[in-house]
């Protein structure tokens, strides 16, 4: 099978234009004689839902949580990109498509991304237009930010909680909906396998994760909206119910996985205090345009630090290391986000981190209080210092923020093309679920505007294309395949039920997660990458063995949820680490050790590596084939990422 | 796995479902650190029940950064526990003594029934959304965001009702079990709003009706809800909702509207 990208042909800023018009419609009366299945109610998702809803067509939401409200898109701090130039400072459509593509490292579609950049402009219109109280000057227009990877400020924000009012702002777009019945939503509820016939997605198969209930559920097409899977970590800054296991399961049936080792480490997050914690917090990207990263120069007065002999407002200023500051002068603090985790990461290495553990630098806000005021300081930034301050018991305002790498995000996912369908017909990856936009590395408050654009501003085209395609003719949902692929979610079931071994769900979950930051994390070389797929395999034959799963099916039971999505992230990160060790160059949020440049920036191999690597599942312990997607560079030269 | 030096008794609710009796169950909490959130300390018992054969304590929870409203408990009579101005996830076992007995209950409302344990169903909230909290805008506005002008101090008014998190704590710590400052959040935020102003009256007149609709109590301003709220929702939104519906009670819509634009 060879990959059809579908990116239209002609100049960068009319493809999307081109496109939209050569897409066939389905004329407003036939609207209704389709049902979506749109699964997952964070940005991607409640957008998705309530625009096609509002079409016409018959829309089925599902969501594992309590509330569509609840998906983690609502824990998105800091902002959302949009090219509208309203701070007169040089942006424009083109110059968030290059800052993009180079902060992806080169590694993402030219089509897709200028299409973004296109529609970032509408995302604001519409959120606006829904009452989402974006930050305001005293003039009563919006306010604006800078974030990493940019010189403009472009960054639209509500305080420290941008994700949570732009998601309830689709939220209550998809209650609209509710309430006039086009869409019918089904919370804590669970995917767990898609119905394929003949080629393409006619339905999902559900577990009820209240009664245990299996059910089946018919439609056109089917819209995943899953998020993405940095908790085969374990810890991350995602949700503790975030998994993979609807991406993976599709997997399973065809749809093709791109690009799984790129992970987004996030620079800014609090460090590890212990065994038990059980997830990491960020602490927005956005505190960079006023807070400044150090560390002490040497490693004696580091150990000082740690010991607590001395504070870190006694550390004279020549002896500290503003080390973005020095490197990146033209750039300095907001530098992009791999960069900066890198830099961090090389700190510690060198035994001058602090903390008591020693693996974290300084955030520090001393010059920005003194220069704004305490009072403008709190007014940018206070529920992020209370949040910091409530989790680690130290107050910013007086000493400086702990801070250190986690994993944030995932460029990797579900491979879709131009209209966003994945490898299987009728099968469609909107947001992080799909791996389309960022290529390596994925600059702050992108992930809004490319969760919203999907939702919005591209799915309500592209899937009329396909729907218009197939005709309105109801699915049959007496085809065999739907109960058979519900036979076989009850049969994995079951036995997930009979293994009564001796180890926690938990406990694996941990040694897989630690497994994939030692090897798979920051830097990655070809030997930690071997080790690591043969450690990721014995763990995984043991969990079969020996995990202990309690209770039953028909019954609220939150040991067999985590049991499979943790037996999902098992066959995951194996290919994570098959993907990573493949990719021999470093590029963005890819590092491998034996890729750098004299300066240790990562060193990409155009010649060898500009693709995006797209996995077939074969069958269960065989290798995975690769097909390679050539990414072509019409618009943009390919150079070295520089930030000095 | 622990790694501290706490140790506590818990008092838990444990039912295995709506209709099923539920009581309360002792639990030690032994080799608790401090740092642990509450929810990890939780996390802890639960890993040492599995490992026993025994089911889990079932509690909402997601985020575990106090923003997406999932976690609730009403712990030691409080709901999202002794500290002001955070949810559960965001409370840390440094707030408890060793020794200390802590007793935990899930929320208790009529208009939340009981899933098992500590986890109960708060539908109604989606429900009463449904009713009317949203802008009657379909996707694809053309009219550029900043042809809205807002003036600052309303569009940050605006923003503290929006912050609400839909936990239910405000529910759990009244007396009557209303809804008043849940709804009234909303009703505020786009009744502030000049984009929430065609459907101001009609849709706080829908989300009243459903509030009642659901079961939940009347409000007789003790001020529990505000008290106890993780994101400090005031109870100035409740007497702006007040004013909002009365007037859409006593005037015909057209008056109001005719009356609000002079002002």
């Amino acid at each position: 099978m060879s990959l059809n990208a579908k990116i239209p042909e002609g100049p960068l800023a009319e493809k999307w234009s081109k496109h939209k018009f050569n897409l066939k419609l389905v004329n407003p009366a036939n609207k209704r004689k389709y049902d979506v299945i749109v699964v997952g109610t964070g940005l991607a998702g409640a957008s998705a839902a309530a625009s096609l809803a509002e079409l016409g067509y018959n829309v089925k939401a599902f969501c594992f949580q309590d509330s569509p409200r609840r998906a983690h898109s609502i824990a998105a701090q800091g902002g959302i990109n949009a090219a509208k130039n309203y701070q007169n400072d040089g942006d424009s459509v083109y110059r968030l498509f290059y800052d993009t593509i180079k902060g992806g490292d080169y590694r993402a579609r030219e089509g897709n991304v200028y299409r973004l950049a296109e529609v970032s402009v509408n995302i604001i219109d519409q959120c606006v237009a829904q009452g989402v109280p974006f930050a305001r000057e005293y003039g009563g227009l919006l306010d604006n930010r800078s974030f990493g990877g940019s010189q403009v400020s472009r960054t639209f924000y509500a305080r420290g909680q941008t994700g949570q009012q732009l998601l309830l702002g689709a939220y209550s777009a998809l209650n609209r909906q509710i309430n006039l019945g086009k869409v019918k939503m089904y919370t804590r509820t669970e995917m767990l396998d898609v119905v394929v016939i003949d080629g393409h997605a006619k339905g999902i198969v559900t577990r009820n994760l209240t009664t245990g209930a299996i059910d089946t559920h018919a439609a056109h097409a089917v819209l995943l909206c899953t998020g993405g899977y940095g908790n085969v970590f374990y810890l991350s800054t995602n949700a503790m119910g975030s998994n993979v296991t609807a991406a993976w399961r599709a997997h399973k049936r065809g749809a093709f996985f791109a690009n799984p080792c790129f992970t987004q480490i996030h620079p800014t997050c609090i460090p590890v205090t212990g065994d038990h914690q059980s997830k990491l917090t960020l602490m927005s990207e956005s505190l960079r345009n006023d807070g400044r990263v150090w560390a002490p120069k040497t490693a004696e007065i580091a150990e000082q630090l740690r010991k607590g002999q001395i504070k870190a407002s006694q550390v004279k200023e020549e002896d500290r290391d503003y080390f973005l500051e020095r490197k990146y002068p033209s750039f300095g603090n907001l530098v992009p986000r791999d960069v900066a985790s890198r830099n961090a990461k090389e700190v510690v290495d060198e035994k001058r981190g602090v903390g008591g553990s020693g693996i974290a630098v300084f955030l520090d806000f001393a010059d920005a209080i003194h220069r704004l005021g305490k009072e403008a300081v709190s007014a940018k930034y206070g529920n992020l210092f209370d949040m910091y301050y409530q989790i680690t018991d130290e107050d910013p305002y007086t000493q400086p923020m702990r801070i250190y790498p986690a994993v944030h995000y995932t460029m990797g996912g579900l491979w879709v093309d131009y209209n966003l369908s994945t490898t299987v017909p009728g099968l469609y990856a909107l947001g992080e679920c799909n791996f389309s936009d960022h290529g390596a590395n994925r600059l702050g408050a992108s992930a809004l505007m490319q969760g919203l654009a999907d939702g919005y501003f591209v799915i309500p085209y592209t899937l009329g294309d396909y729907l218009a395609t197939i005709g309105p003719k109801p699915v049959d949902v007496n085809h065999p395949a739907f109960a058979q692929t519900k036979q076989d979610t009850i049969n994995y079931i079951n036995k997930l039920l009979a293994l009564k071994g001796t180890k926690t769900v938990d406990q694996y979950h941990r040694e897989l997660g630690l497994i994939m930051w030692e090897y798979c994390g920051m830097a990655r070389t070809a030997e930690g990458l071997t080790k690591a797929k043969g450690l990721i395999r014995a763990l995984r034959e043991d969990f079969w063995k020996n995990v202990i799963v309690v209770g039953e099916n028909e019954e609220v039971n939150s040991s067999l949820e985590k049991a499979g999505r943790v037996a999902d992230f098992l066959e995951l990160g194996e290919l994570m680490v098959d993907d990573a060790q493949m990719r021999k160059e470093s590029c963005g949020g890819h590092f491998r050790l034996e890729s750098q440049t004299p300066e240790g920036e990562a060193l990409r191999d155009d010649d060898d590596f500009a693709f995006v690597a797209a996995w077939e599942f074969k069958a269960e312990n065989e290798p995975e084939t690769l097909h390679k997607e050539v990414l072509d560079f019409e618009f943009v030269h390919l150079t070295q990422r520089s930030y000095k | 796995m622990s790694t501290g030096n706490m140790n506590l008794t818990l008092k838990v609710w444990r039912q295995k479902n709506n209709a099923a009796k539920g009581a309360f169950v002792t639990y030690k909490a032994e080799g608790i650190s401090p740092d642990m959130s509450f929810l990890e300390m939780l996390d802890v018992v639960n890993e040492g029940l599995i490992l026993k054969g025994e089911e889990p304590i079932q509690f909402d929870h997601d985020c575990r950064e106090g923003i997406c409203g999932m976690c609730s408990l009403y712990i030691n009579g409080h709901p999202h526990g002794p500290k002001q101005g955070i949810t559960t996830c965001q409370l840390h076992m440094r707030t408890f003594h060793d020794g200390e007995i802590i007793v935990i209950e899930p929320w208790r409302a009529a208009a939340f029934p009981i899933v098992r344990d500590l986890a109960v169903d708060r539908s109604a909230f989606d429900r009463i959304q449904q009713a009317g909290g949203f802008v009657s805008v379909n996707t694809g506005v053309t009219v550029d965001a900043n042809e809205i002008p807002i003036p600052k101090v309303i569009a940050d008014e605006a923003f503290n009702s929006a912050t609400c998190i839909g936990c239910g704590a405000c529910v759990a710590a009244c007396k009557n079990a209303s809804a008043m400052l849940f709804v009234s959040a909303k009703v505020s935020q786009l009744g502030m709003l000049p984009q929430g102003q065609p459907e101001r009256y009609s849709r706080v007149q829908a989300m009243v009706a459903q509030m009642d609709a659901e079961g939940f109590g009347s409000c007789t301003n003790t001020g529990a809800c505000e008290a106890e709220c993780p994101k400090e929702i005031k109870m100035t939104n409740i007497s702006r909702m007040n004013n909002d519906f009365f007037s859409a009670k006593l005037f015909r819509a057209e008056v109001i509207h005719e009356h609000a634009s002079g002002e």
